[in-house]
């Protein structure tokens, strides 16, 4: 077998590479702790957001554009992602600031004593008195951090397995995603569940032992270390969908009961796919909100699920840079529009103010992108370089009627 | 090491840039940190509004210092981590000197981290839930003990209730709030089964089975009171399901501490007449300095139909005090400000006046209104300036803690060890 | 009584300067409270004026409804247009501040008004006398109210005489009356008379060495269900009996106190970092004599030993308790069935919401496999259509009549521009047609942000919906809710017959089975396809209404119900209005059972019903009613 190695076979893949390269280091040269200043510590913290967002539009990707499955949960394990790293931020920076004080006490304080300090502090504003079960390992970071994965992965699994096991696919599934997601936010509203309901886990931007490191520093770490997570599972992503395991799993997409009858275990692909997209989405979270500096239930209803949807689709999907690029693009875009910096436009006899009417614009760009260019901004590249898309049977039916299988299509 | 020297280095020029255009009489900036868009865009624009008018009024007086105010207005779209982005951007982008902004508690909680770490000056208008009480922040709103203590005691001498509903909204301020009334309702002697909590999500409506039990409660034969911490729109379907279930205030008064006269007009009150809410500012209130304020915010606004609420008054008063503050001092620079703006006193529009207090909290006088025909209050009750209470006395935990930022430079000291807990907020 | 003092007033004019100098001297002497009253103090000034005559108790009758104000320090009554002086009766010019009592002041007053209005010519004024009884009277009240038992209306005869019973319960001194009283009413489950019944039998506990003079409810032991050890300690420590358990803080504040050399009790300080340690060097310094001791285990143990715990009620007459107890027995299973049908009531009504919301999806994702998500939009097109019709027509019947009917022709628009515009471009292609919907949903809410502004928009239903339909005490549902109910039942109704009875119904059910052969029979699926899009969509504006009059009407108002009228198709099955019926029903029914259940946090409630439903899901893939033969394949 003489295959060609699996960059060389993927061109794009050390495209996006080099400009993800350039590109940080252009900001770090332009930020404000390691260059000229010119990029303020906000932006930085803007573009590695969203060099974070692009990671959890590739799993994303994985999962509609190549598996076919319209997710609308997926933010679901973003947001976990983000308060296990959360529950070891909070814990631990309250642990420090809570022994600096009781150490004034003329007698030290017992561990009960400092855990119900502890407590008090995190707890004592929503009105709790008990340290909640959920936060028994909080006081590790390293166990955090398998919690970041175990936990999404878990949610992703379980739910996964008795989604598919009893056949829900289509829209049906894309419901009940959304379901689960709602179910979850709900969940975390509460403040009886123990994550501080509404007023979620803040101050994450302050690390744990990092006091020191002045803000404009760490922003700057944070998205070294985005873009090299985006780059090493974009790679992984890349390597994936290009072998045999990703022709199974584009075939799953395109008629999942023929490749069901060919002997394959159609529900085994979709879990592994699912799951470990899952857990690539909890790792951009986990980086995701130490950036943010604040994570609440709010941030896992529906719509930041669909809106992720957008992304993708109007990046490209099935194509792994395509939905980067969306991510990148709208994500930027909305919140220059809606920052109120966007120049209004004065129609006569009115004033269209951006802030207004950007969701209006982004809705009908949305709906006329699904009608008119389903490829999205990645069908551009395609034009560039001249990609047809294949027409032929048993291959792969391409982005344009990809996230349909062809029983619908006939119907 | 070196790049600490560097950053030193580069902050004292920036500073001096700074003092050599203070020179030149350049504007003074302000940030205004409210929402835009999003759902709490309808409250927060109202306060966007109030600052812009406020700008406006004192630059026609000559500005302070003899610089011009120049106001900039950023929008965080309701959006929480926005807030702490917007707020960067502000101290460090826009270089403010102060900010007036935010509303919702965890939209606060999610700004002080970065007024802390860039010394930031913030000025936060809304009634909220207390336990707090940062170097960089002045809370011009309601603490609890200036908002729902009165109140609960009000319902309790006046209304005669002895049977109590604490209905809310499921985020902080209703659960602190609660927490702290459950604790002060029992302290007065009212029983374990006499006091009955649900909480609701945001922009509930379905309120048939909430006003059953509520009306069901009467059957212990003790008189029943509502206690509403209720947020927003959900109000609407409440008080319509109240009204359907033939609930008069004379059989069960409802107090809220959220509705006032913006939520209102969302809703025909005629068969919510009597019912109870308490602020510390009324439209309805007498005095010159109030009307003054409402024919400026009507030729501002060029609606003479716009209502006034209590987080506007707010807001004017700690423009006031941040004004005040700023001739006393001298500069506009945070640590001068914070040392001259404590012992500030400027007048509120109820007729008395309000004192920035050593814990960032100000003096406040209490009323109750009731609701009348025309969505406006009846004032029936108002306490002379009540100073607030950053640490609520009525939770063992923080009866032992004060804020005191002049006198010990802390914001949640034990007085009991008598140790600075932290300096830093828990956010 | 005003018609009554009128002619007084007219006797008094000519000398007017003389009248009631009583009344003025009260005024005079109390007019910082009459500007401040407060209901705690009030009640003797009430008193003292109304014993001053016709002008005081024609002063109190003002001041109750807010008449009363103040010109130069002397009372006035305001009329709509004049004010006369309080005690002369004598026109007064003037600037008037008006004064405003709180309600429980005004309450104090009309109580103290009620007796003499209990036979007063006008029924709305006994009906508000009896009213003001029924909130709170004492002794007097039952004298008064026995005195004027005689009514001509029969409606406040009845209620006069309820009135009589409950008051004996418990004010007459007569222990006989009381029971009789209570026997009367047992087994009644009204809100008043439990109201009575309850503070009879409100208990408190005691510990005592032996059995107390009171009436002893029952005995406690301790270390039972309802008497824990610890609760027994507490009781103890409370009654002073016994030393409180010392407290972690303490046992510190206490050591740190004993500091000497770094050393507590020769213990290094260093070392108290442990709860052990702790303990030990308090009992050594409690040896000492350093620091008072702590309660023991065994001292605890001994005092139980020799106290017994009582429940006693506060009511002292035993019979009167027995009587009391025996009739709240008699009315609890009954009670419980009310409350059971009272629940049954609002699951009915959220049902139909959800049928109402829902009903316009199923048939769209029934016929054309397209999910809507703009159908939440729909739903706040009509609302807001509703409040704009509201708007211009004053008359609220009216414009409910008018809205009705234009908020279905408004969506049914929308629909079809949708169809027309997106929908059809997607044909086969459910995924794709789910994201664009979405798009045109952002567009939409935000749209109606900028029309309508982002604050709740009033939509209030006539009068003849306001207020509520009450079977008694327990079961009452509001008018509004039962107008849903119908209109949702009219709704089952109309789908029914344009399904089963028309033309259009048999295309759209030919195109459902079978789209290609029912084009080849000469039917336009296309068009079949639009209409009913049309339909559902119309469907969904006939719902915002109903939302919007028991709720509020904001930009979000379809956002709140889209997922669950997701839930509510894909529970009951898609295809099938039945289905859709069953889904409602289980949702609502569900929802309010749960509720129910943990009547303190609704939020809980809404979790555990969508993982209900997403179980639900696992189980019955195709809803309860799922969609047969052919159809059901595609």
């Amino acid at each position: 077998m003489t295959r060609k190695p699996f960059i060389l076979q993927n061109p794009s893949v050390l495209i996006v590479l080099a400009v993800l390269a350039v590109f940080t280091a252009a900001v770090t040269a332009g930020s404000a702790a390691y260059g000229s200043g010119v990029i303020p510590t906000s932006m930085v913290k803007v573009l590695g957001k969203t060099l974070c967002l692009a990671l959890a539009a590739v799993a994303m990707d994985l999962v509609w554009g190549y598996l076919g499955i319209l997710s609308l949960g997926q933010m679901a394990f973003f947001a976990l992602g983000g308060y296990m790293i959360g529950q070891w931020l909070m814990y631990a920076r309250t642990e420090t600031i809570v022994a600096a004080s009781l150490a004034q006490n003329p007698i030290p304080a017992t561990p009960q004593e400092l855990q119900d300090a502890v407590t008090n502090q995190i707890f004592g504003v929503v009105g709790s008195a008990d340290l909640p079960l959920v936060w028994s390992f909080a006081h590790s970071l390293t166990l955090q951090m398998i919690l970041i994965l175990l936990v999404p992965g878990l949610l992703a699994l379980v739910f996964g397995w008795l989604a598919f096991r009893s056949r829900v696919n289509g829209v049906y599934l894309s419901i009940l995603t959304q379901a689960m997601t709602l179910a979850l936010a709900l969940w975390l509203f509460q403040n009886d569940s123990g994550f501080r309901g509404n007023n979620g886990l803040s101050g994450l931007q302050n690390i744990p032992g990092l006091d020191h490191v002045s803000q404009a520093t760490l922003s700057v770490w944070f998205l070294w270390a985005s873009a090299a997570a985006l780059a090493l599972f974009y790679v992984l992503a890349a390597w994936l969908v290009s072998g045999k395991f990703g022709s199974v799993v584009r075939a799953i997409r395109d008629d999942e009961t023929r490749v069901r009858f060919l002997g394959y275990p159609v529900e085994g692909f979709k879990l592994v796919v699912f799951t470990l997209a899952a857990m690539i989405t909890a790792i951009a979270g986990a980086l995701y909100y130490p950036q943010a500096g604040i994570i609440n239930p709010a941030e896992l209803m529906p719509i930041a699920s669909i809106y992720l949807a957008v992304w993708v689709a109007i990046g490209g999907r099935g194509r792994l840079y395509g939905a980067a690029i969306g991510a990148v693009v709208v994500s930027l875009l909305s919140s220059w529009f809606t920052g109120g910096r966007a120049p209004s436009i004065n129609l006569p006899g009115y004033v269209v103010n951006w802030v207004d009417w950007w969701q209006v614009a982004l809705g009908l760009t949305f709906v006329l992108v699904t009608l008119f260019a389903p490829k999205g901004i990645a069908g551009i590249f395609d034009w560039l370089g001249g990609v047809l898309p294949p027409r032929r049977q048993g291959r792969d039916l391409g982005p344009n009627d990809g996230a349909f299988q062809e029983a619908e299509a006939k119907a | 090491m070196t790049k600490l020297t560097k950053l030193l280095m580069m902050t004292s020029a920036l500073t001096l840039a700074g003092m050599a255009h203070a020179q030149e009489g350049e504007p003074i900036k302000i940030g205004v940190l409210h929402s835009l868009s999003g759902t709490m865009a309808i409250s927060e624009t109202t306060l966007k509004d109030t600052v812009l008018m406020l700008v406006e009024q004192q630059n026609a007086k000559g500005g302070v210092l003899g610089r011009p105010l120049e106001a900039v207005v950023v929008d965080p779209a309701s959006d929480w981590p926005l807030f702490a982005e917007k707020a960067r951007e502000l101290l460090t982008v826009s270089e403010v000197d102060a900010i007036f902004g935010c509303w919702t508690s965890v939209s606060r909680k999610s700004v002080l981290p970065v007024i802390e770490e860039l010394n930031g000056l913030l000025f936060y208008p809304v009634q909220y839930e207390g336990e707090e009480s940062s170097k960089n922040v002045i809370y011009t709103g309601a603490a609890p003990n200036q908002q729902a203590i009165p109140a609960v005691d009000y319902m309790m001498e006046e209304l005669g209730v002895e049977s109590w509903a604490l209905l809310g909204t499921d985020y902080v301020y209703p659960r602190t709030t609660n927490n702290i009334l459950d604790a002060y309702l029992k302290s007065k002697g009212v029983a374990e089964e006499d006091i009955f909590v649900n909480y609701t999500p945001f922009g509930h409506s379905d309120w048939s089975r909430i006003v059953s039990d509520v009306v069901a409660l009467g059957a212990g034969g003790k008189k029943v009171g509502v206690v509403s911490t209720i947020n927003g729109d959900a109000n609407v379907g409440f008080y319509k399901e109240l009204a359907a279930a033939g609930v008069s205030a004379d059989d069960i008064p409802v107090m809220a501490f959220s509705v006032g006269e913006e939520e209102l007009s969302g809703l025909d009150t005629t068969n919510l007449v009597g019912h109870l809410a308490a602020w510390n500012y009324f439209q309805t209130a007498e005095s010159p300095e109030n009307e003054e304020f409402i024919t400026a915010w009507h030729e501002f606004t060029g609606d003479t139909n716009r209502v006034t609420n209590d987080p506007m008054e707010a807001t004017m008063i700690g423009f006031n005090a941040w004004v005040a503050a700023v001739e006393a001092a001298g500069t506009t620079e945070v640590d001068a400000v914070l040392d001259a703006i404590v012992g500030v006193e400027v007048p509120n529009l109820t007729g008395s006046m309000a004192t920035v207090l050593p814990n960032h909290h100000i003096t406040k006088p209490v009323l109750i209104g009731e609701i009348r025909e025309d969505g406006q209050f009846d004032i029936v009750s108002q306490t002379d300036p009540v100073p607030g209470d950053a640490w609520t006395d009525h939770l063992p935990e923080s009866a032992v803690l004060e804020a005191d930022w002049p006198g010990q430079s802390c914001g949640m000291f034990n007085t009991e060890t008598n140790t600075c807990v932290q300096v830093q907020s828990n956010y | 009584m005003i018609r009554l003092l009128a002619p007084l007033f007219a006797l008094f004019l000519p000398l007017a300067a003389l009248a009631n100098p009583a009344l003025e001297a009260v005024i005079a002497e109390n007019i910082d409270q009459i500007e401040q009253p407060s209901r705690r103090t009030v009640e003797p000034l009430v008193a003292q004026i109304a014993a001053t005559g016709p002008e005081g108790i024609a002063l109190l009758q003002a001041w109750a409804d807010r008449r009363l104000g103040l010109v130069d320090g002397r009372a006035v009554i305001l009329n709509a247009d004049s004010m006369t002086d309080a005690v002369t009766g004598a026109p007064v010019t003037g600037e008037a501040r008006s004064l405003r009592p709180n309600s429980g002041v005004r309450g104090v007053i009309e109580a103290a008004l009620a007796g003499s209005a209990l036979s007063d010519p006008d029924p709305r004024r006994r009906a508000a006398a009896l009213d003001s009884l029924s909130r709170g009277a004492d002794a007097e009240g039952l004298a008064a109210l026995r005195a004027a038992l005689d009514d001509p209306d029969p409606v406040l005869a009845a209620r006069k005489a309820r009135l009589e019973r409950l008051l004996t319960i418990q004010f007459d001194t007569d222990s006989a009356a009381r029971v009789a009283a209570i026997e009367g009413l047992a087994g009644d489950v009204g809100l008043d008379f439990r109201a009575a019944l309850n503070p009879l039998l409100a208990t408190r506990r005691l510990a005592a060495t032996e059995e107390p003079q009171a009436n002893i409810a029952r005995e406690l032991s301790v270390g039972s269900d309802a008497l824990p050890r610890e609760a027994a300690v507490a009781l103890l420590a409370q009654q002073g009996v016994l030393q409180p358990p010392l407290t972690r803080a303490e046992q510190r504040s206490r050591l740190a106190a004993n500091i000497v050399d770094g050393r507590v009790a020769g213990i290094p300080v260093t070392q108290l970092d442990d709860q052990a340690m702790r303990d030990r060097a308090y009992d050594t310094l409690e040896t000492q004599g350093a620091v008072p001791p702590a309660a023991t285990e065994a001292e605890a143990e001994a005092t139980l030993a020799t106290y017994r715990f009582f429940e006693t009620y506060a009511e002292p007459d035993p019979a009167v308790t027995d009587a009391a107890k025996a009739a709240q027995i008699r009315a609890q299973v009954r009670l419980g069935a009310m409350q059971g049908i009272d629940l049954g009531l609002d699951a009915l009504s959220l049902a139909s919401i959800y049928f109402l919301a829902a009903i316009g999806l199923a048939i769209t994702f029934g016929v054309m496999r397209v999910i809507n998500m703009a159908h939440g939009e729909f739903i706040m097109m009509g609302a807001y259509t509703g409040y704009t019709v509201q708007t211009v027509i004053a008359d609220r019947t009216l414009s409910l009549v008018i809205a009705l009917p234009l908020a279905f022709v408004v969506t049914f628009l929308a629909g079809v521009v949708l169809y027309r515009l997106v929908i059809r471009h997607l044909a086969h292609r459910p995924l794709e047609t789910l994201l664009a919907t979405f798009g045109v949903s952002i567009a939409l809410q935000q749209l109606a942000k900028n029309i309508f502004g982002t604050q709740a928009r009033p939509l209030t239903a006539p009068a003849w919906l306001e207020g509520s339909i009450t079977i008694n005490d327990v079961i009452g549902i509001s008018s509004i809710r039962v107008a849903i109910f119908v209109l949702a039942l009219l709704f089952l109704a109309l789908f029914l017959f344009i399904m089963k009875r028309t033309r259009l119904g048999l295309e759209v059910r030919a195109v459902t089975q079978n789209p290609g052969m029912a084009a080849s029979m000469g039917i336009n699926p296309d068009r079949i396809a639009m209409m009913t899009f049309g339909l559902g969509s119309g469907i969904a504006g006939i719902a915002g209404i109903a939302i919007g009059l028991f709720a509020q009407v904001t930009s979000e108002l379809g956002q709140n119900y889209i997922v669950q009228s997701f839930m509510t198709v894909v529970v009951g099955g898609v295809g099938n209005i039945w289905g859709t019926l069953a889904g409602a029903t289980l949702i609502g029914g569900l929802s309010k059972v749960i509720e129910s259940l943990n009547p303190s946090n609704t939020l809980a409630a809404q979790t555990f019903m969508i993982l209900f439903i997403i179980t639900f899901i696992q189980f019955r893939p195709r809803g309860i009613i799922p969609q047969r033969g052919r159809a059901a394949e595609a």
